[in-house]
């Protein structure tokens, strides 16, 4: 399922399969995204968003078909590159993933120390996230600590704090109550808005609907025509 | 880069420091059993040498030695390799020597018949040639001589002593790789625990990007810091008991005549390198295996 011409294509999956022993999660999936695309990705629980999001920053590999991110095989990705390959997306999940023995500010500056930057630009890079999405006063402050939509908004300035060329965002409301859900979903409209790619997988179809953007749909793993979907 | 690392070795240390605290602990216990029969080696060991330093040959002549013939062998001896100066004594100048040493009892010498006592020859050796394997091959050298009827030069007490060295030697080898063995894998253990606690920690940090040196380099230089925190404290014991027990010592033994000595700076470094090698060892394995399965 394509946007755009191909040679624009940032992510391009070709035939992909994830088969876990006889079950299959994901079922020839064909899918491309543009440079600064905002694209969704809708379905009901256990449909295969997840999957299709862990195949992309190589959380998993896919059992059969070819992924091409920016031109770079994935299969054809040895295993010291892995890291910089994941350099390339900033993740955000549904249950945050923070270090809850780390402040705000070292869990954010984890990603521009892992890239290897100076202790300068790193404090630099991560005061400059923290106010991008309101958490500059909290720095000092540990996960447990903050509210759900506040754990969200550090994780999403984790996120983009290595300058990702893609945003994958797993679930980024799931944990969280209306108005924090429509907080975050603001940020990452304001990340596509500046320039970056980023791809959204979510079941809340209400908030695609307020939000905006291409919508593709997975339902027990394959991806469904607009025409089919009930 | 570096500084970093060593920000969160040091960071990471103070949180897990009871786990930590059991790794030193073991490192310096190691430590201490370890380097006790080191420092006992040491000491005995350069007791040994200073005793064969003094080991003066003596070579005993068959009675019948024609008088002729001995200023010949005194030439043969003291061409051997190891030979600083052969002096010849007499049987009649070893009476008299004895004579003067046994002064009280000269009477029971002066009743004798005819001098008991043989002709010999008294070696000293040059001192590079002073090494026990140097003395015997040069003993052996000498009895070969047909005139020759025995030799003496302590070695039975000295082999006997140096026997009871080399059993010390291998004790203390092989406690010393049983305690090696032991620190290794409680550090492995203690830092496999770190790993499985931090597990979720570590899948975030590669999931952001972060590659394996990345996470290992603070392991290693945290178990680095453990090993000569362990090396340090050993050591430290191990001089404290020295001191004490050296102090006790002391009031009964002649001042000079035994001269204990604790480590050398050279071997402290050394003791302490082996230390911190513990700990790198411990964090290798376990990283290995944990990385490779995480």
């Amino acid at each position: 399922m394509s946007n755009g011409n191909s040679e624009n294509s940032l992510i391009r999956m070709f035939h992909v399969y994830r088969r876990y022993g006889k079950y299959s999660a994901l079922f020839d999936i064909n899918f491309d995204v543009q440079k600064n695309e905002l694209v969704f990705i809708n379905g009901p629980s256990g449909a295969g968003k997840t999957t299709l999001l862990k195949l992309l920053y190589l959380g998993e590999p896919a059992s059969e078909g070819q992924i091409l991110i920016d031109g770079i095989n994935l299969s054809r990705l040895s295993k010291n590159k892995i890291p910089l390959m994941r350099r390339n997306f900033g993740i955000i999940f549904q249950e945050f993933k923070l270090i809850p023995t780390k402040t705000v500010f070292e869990n954010v500056a984890l990603v521009p120390e892992a890239a290897g930057k100076s202790w300068r630009l790193v404090q630099k890079k991560v005061s400059s996230v923290l106010r991008a999405v309101g958490m500059e006063d909290k720095q000092n402050a540990f996960p447990l600590t903050l509210s759900g939509g506040e754990q969200q908004r550090v994780a999403i300035a984790r996120a983009v704090a290595g300058d990702p060329k893609i945003i994958l965002a797993d679930e980024p409301t799931g944990s969280l109550d209306a108005e924090s859900a429509g907080m975050i979903m603001e940020l990452l409209k304001g990340f596509h808005t500046r320039g970056s790619t980023v791809i959204i997988a979510t079941h809340d179809t209400e908030l695609i609907r307020k939000t905006g953007g291409r919508t593709v749909y997975l339902k027990q793993g394959r991806m469904q025509q607009p025409s089919t979907l009930q | 880069m570096i500084p970093l690392y060593f920000k969160h070795a040091f960071r990471d240390i103070f949180k897990n420091r009871l786990l930590n605290a059991s790794s030193v602990i073991t490192i310096a216990f190691s430590v201490v059993i370890t380097s006790s029969f080191i420092l006992f080696l040491v000491n005995t060991t350069d007791m040994l040498n200073l005793w064969k330093k003094e080991i003066k040959i003596m070579v005993y002549l068959h009675p019948e030695v024609p008088g002729e013939i001995i200023p010949e062998i005194q030439k043969k001896i003291s061409g051997m390799y190891g030979v600083q100066d052969v002096r010849f004594i007499s049987k009649g100048e070893a009476i008299e020597i004895l004579k003067e040493q046994m002064k009280r009892q000269s009477s029971l010498l002066e009743n004798l018949k005819e001098n008991p006592l043989p002709d010999a020859f008294e070696i000293r050796m040059i001192p590079s040639s002073r090494p026990w394997e140097k003395i015997e091959s040069l003993a052996a050298q000498i009895d070969a001589i047909p005139q020759v009827e025995e030799i003496e030069y302590g070695q039975k007490w000295l082999t006997r002593f140096s026997y009871i060295i080399k059993m010390f030697k291998l004790t203390g080898f092989a406690l010393g790789i049983l305690f090696f063995i032991a620190s290794v894998f409680i550090v492995a253990n203690t830092v496999r625990l770190v790993l499985y606690t931090r597990r979720e920690e570590i899948e975030i940090m590669r999931l952001v990007g972060a590659s394996d040196g990345f996470i290992k380099v603070p392991f290693y230089i945290e178990c680095i810091i453990q090993g000569a925190l362990g090396g340090i404290i050993g050591l430290t014991i191990l001089y404290l008991v020295f001191v004490s027990v050296l102090s006790n010592v002391e009031q009964g033994v002649t001042s000079g005549f035994i001269n204990v000595k604790f480590f050398s700076f050279g071997i402290m470094s050394l003791i302490l390198l082996c230390s911190m090698f513990t700990g790198w060892l411990g964090c290798f394995l376990s990283l290995k295996q944990f990385l490779k399965t995480a």
